[in-house]
């Protein structure tokens, strides 16, 4: 079969896109696929228009991939391709119209404001601000709206510390959310054609605990693979990302980031399209459940081929 | 037909990372993070007004004698150009170093000479002769961005001292030194680059320097000057480098062609005291046997015409207009709270921006406008200082670019100035730079002092 392998792009995400790629790439081969990789450029439409291909595996983080750009155009073209559609992708990217979607279907994630950059500047918005300390407490997260991984999010301890994170989170997006600091285990569950993967766990290192870029390097952060839970708090991790996956219309593969808190799992948020690298989670959530990566493409593939029967 | 001569290893499973895991050596977790380093690989979008690298202008090399040079050498030396050589390098190379150190005033014994591949593969050699993990190694704050890997690498403990206009603040120094001598500890070197320094633009005053060396004297402490750029000067008196007022005891040396010839042709040397060259020739042994010979001949073909000097007059020339252009630019696009470093010479300029300000966040801001810089971070290495600072290149790119370039970061910064006083309520006050006492230079410079958190 030929696939098409859409990365790189011009998001931030670039260099992780990249890699996830390559490794999607080899494994094709490996199983008797024709791997056709398209850095995802001006030449996109020609590319894919000369190339014909049967199916397009997006490997794409981040803005232009995973924001339902790239997934419009294979609509438009008629190329199935794997991963959530147009809308599922738009909801997920857009953290705060997703958290909207959630507290809508009864998923708990944690409070949060969201605020424009132009409410700052025009609207005084700041003025308001002070009025959250109640209902958000300290530390506080402030994140950009969109945009992934860990960049321009800030743990903010104090007041003093909001307006630089808030500057730091608008180099992102337009839009940033504080959102209220949820203490408790570090979760992810995969979603793959709507079945929940074994939860992975992120463990930071002493001292990394409120340093999101650490979280991110090999070494600092340790993940247990299936996490050790009581089978009352997998079974509701499990139901809050199914419910969560659900709400934002995702069909394919997902990644749920979520915490568990004392008052049970809060999800942050929903990647579309999560990382497929050699120290990514759902290659590892896919191998705990016997999955080599090969078996895991191969899946995704036909999840894109037949997306009723997801 | 042939079959792609390039092959990508086979993929490796999660398992499999874990098992390489074990076997990585522990220098190999001092690593940037991930986050910053993808940032970076976007800079080099053709798109991308990068003023980020440290590239010199290789555009005005005159193509003639490159394709003469490289005739004459492979009529006359083919077997020996394709040929190893000796680890330290041909005699012939080393007399061109001399003449070159020459111009500066200093005066090597051929024989305490090392020809490296390019100046980085000295401090690599360096600190491979001289630092055990754990080891203090001081340099300035910020740094040369591309010692701060080698350091690591080696596990030394970084410790590093503020610098102001005229370069390492030598008393600072001292007071570290005293701390470290309390606690037991002797740093193996101060690494510097007193001239024209790369990120920061300054350089170490006289004063200065010759307290710097009255020291290693003293304490029989190393100091390693890293010089790539001391005959780049555009302005003012050239001043002796740390080595020559040493005479060679305690300055370890580095140069490089990399700046006055070509960074391509990898051509950088090492001046030490013979019992600390021995070492160093055994490592460089180790590395890669000997710096590639074909650059060596070219270099000996290149230095025999006589004429590097009038290249090296050319590329001032073409620098200074550039610097010019790039302090105008910031006077005009950089708000009044920004402060810079006006360089006598070499290829940066240093930029501070106000510490609400996280340089890292801004990139990608800037690179959404597409123009690049290297986030202060860079050149520290604990990460969480020079957070406001920016190193900006002037000499890679032309004169158009620079403007446009600094322009597009100037509105990006402004921006956030702006939000920033919209939330906090606080509006710039106080004079543009341009209407300070010395138009565009502050008499101290701001270097961002350690985050409070």
């Amino acid at each position: 079969m030929k696939v098409a392998v859409l990365k790189g792009g011009r998001s931030l995400e670039r260099g992780v896109s990249l890699r996830s790629a390559a490794r999607v790439e080899d494994a094709l081969e490996r199983l008797g696929h024709e791997a056709v990789p398209v850095d995802v450029g001006g030449d996109l439409v020609k590319r894919l228009l000369a190339e014909q291909p049967e199916v397009a595996f997006v490997a794409m983080h981040g803005v232009g991939g995973e924001d339902g750009t790239v997934q419009e155009l294979l609509e438009i073209l008629g190329i199935p391709f794997t991963g959530p559609g147009v809308a599922a992708c738009g909801r997920c990217v857009d953290k705060v119209l997703a958290k909207h979607e959630l507290r809508g279907a009864g998923v708990a994630t944690p409070d949060w404001f969201a605020f424009n950059e132009t409410a700052f500047r025009e609207l005084g918005a700041a003025d308001a601000l002070s009025g959250l300390e109640q209902r958000l407490g300290f530390p506080l997260v402030v994140k950009p709206s969109r945009g992934g991984s860990a960049l321009g999010v800030k743990f903010a301890a104090s007041w003093f510390e909001v307006p630089e994170a808030l500057v730091s989170a608008f180099s992102y997006d337009e839009r940033v959310l504080l959102e209220r600091f949820a203490e408790g285990r570090e979760l992810a569950v995969s979603v793959l054609g709507g079945e929940a993967l074994p939860i992975v766990e992120a463990i930071p290192g002493d001292g990394d605990r409120y340093d999101f870029e650490a979280r991110y390097e090999i070494g600092r952060t340790e993940f247990a693979c299936p996490a050790e839970l009581e089978d009352t708090e997998t079974a509701a991790v499990r139901g809050a990302a199914l419910a969560a996956y659900e709400a934002l219309g995702c069909s394919g593969f997902s990644r749920v980031d979520l915490i568990l808190t004392a008052d049970g799992p809060q999800v942050l948020e929903v990647n579309p399209i999560p990382g497929l690298t050699d120290t990514s989670l759902l290659p590892q959530a896919a191998e705990a459940a016997g999955m080599s990566f090969e078996q895991l493409v191969e899946r995704i593939l036909e999840l894109a081929l037949a997306p009723a029967a997801a | 037909m042939a079959e792609t001569p390039h092959r990508r290893r086979a993929h490796t499973r999660t398992r499999d990372l874990e098992r390489y895991a074990g076997l990585f050596a522990e220098r190999t977790s001092v690593m940037r993070s991930s986050a910053m380093r993808d940032l970076m690989a976007i800079t080099a979008r053709p798109e991308v007004i990068s003023l980020a690298g440290g590239l010199p202008d290789t555009s005005t090399f005159p193509a003639g004698t490159f394709a003469a040079q490289m005739t004459k050498i492979a009529q006359e030396s083919t077997a020996e150009a394709l040929q190893y050589g000796p680890t330290e390098g041909f005699a012939e190379t080393v007399d061109c170093i001399v003449e070159v150190m020459g111009a500066e005033g200093m005066l090597p014994d051929p024989d305490d000479v090392i020809v490296t591949t390019g100046g980085q593969q000295a401090i690599d050699l360096i600190c491979k002769t001289l630092v055990d993990p754990g080891d203090v190694v001081v340099c300035e704050a910020p740094t040369y961005p591309g010692a701060v890997p080698v350091f690591c690498s080696y596990q030394a403990e970084v410790v590093q001292i503020e610098c102001d206009d005229d370069g390492m603040k030598v008393d600072e120094l001292e007071e570290t030194l005293a701390r470290l001598d309390r606690e037991g500890r002797r740093p193996k070197f101060v690494y510097s680059v007193p001239t024209f320094q790369n990120p920061a633009g300054v350089t170490l005053s006289l004063e200065r320097r010759l307290r710097l060396v009255e020291l290693a004297r003293q304490r029989e402490l190393l100091v390693v000057e890293d010089n790539p750029y001391g005959l780049l000067r555009f302005a003012g008196e050239p001043l002796p480098p740390l080595y020559q007022l040493d005479g060679g005891d305690f300055v370890l040396y580095i140069g490089t062609l990399s700046k006055i010839l070509s960074p391509g042709i990898r051509l950088g040397w090492a001046v030490a005291p013979p019992p600390v060259m021995e070492k160093i020739v055994l490592g460089k042994q180790a590395a890669d046997l000997c710096t590639s010979t074909l650059t060596q001949h070219f270099v000996r073909e290149y230095f025999a015409e006589g004429r590097w000097r009038e290249y090296v007059e050319s590329l001032i020339e073409i620098y200074r207009g550039r610097r010019d252009t790039m302090v105008e630019a910031l006077r005009s696009h950089f708000p009044a709270a920004a402060t810079w470093t006006e360089p006598q010479g070499g290829l940066f300029i240093w930029a501070t921006l106000p510490e609400y300000i996280d340089t890292g966040d801004l990139l990608a801001k800037a690179l959404r406008e597409n123009v690049a810089f290297v986030p202060g971070q860079a050149a520290y290495a604990d990460e969480s200082r020079g957070r406001a600072s920016m190193r900006l290149n002037f000499s890679g790119v032309g004169d158009e670019e620079i403007r446009e370039g600094v322009r597009r970061i100037g509105k990006a910064v402004a921006e956030q100035v702006e939000l920033y006083g919209a939330l906090t309520g606080e509006h710039e006050v106080g004079a543009a730079p341009a209407e300070a006492d010395e138009p565009g230079r502050a008499d101290v410079l701001p270097f961002r002092k350690e985050s409070s958190g």
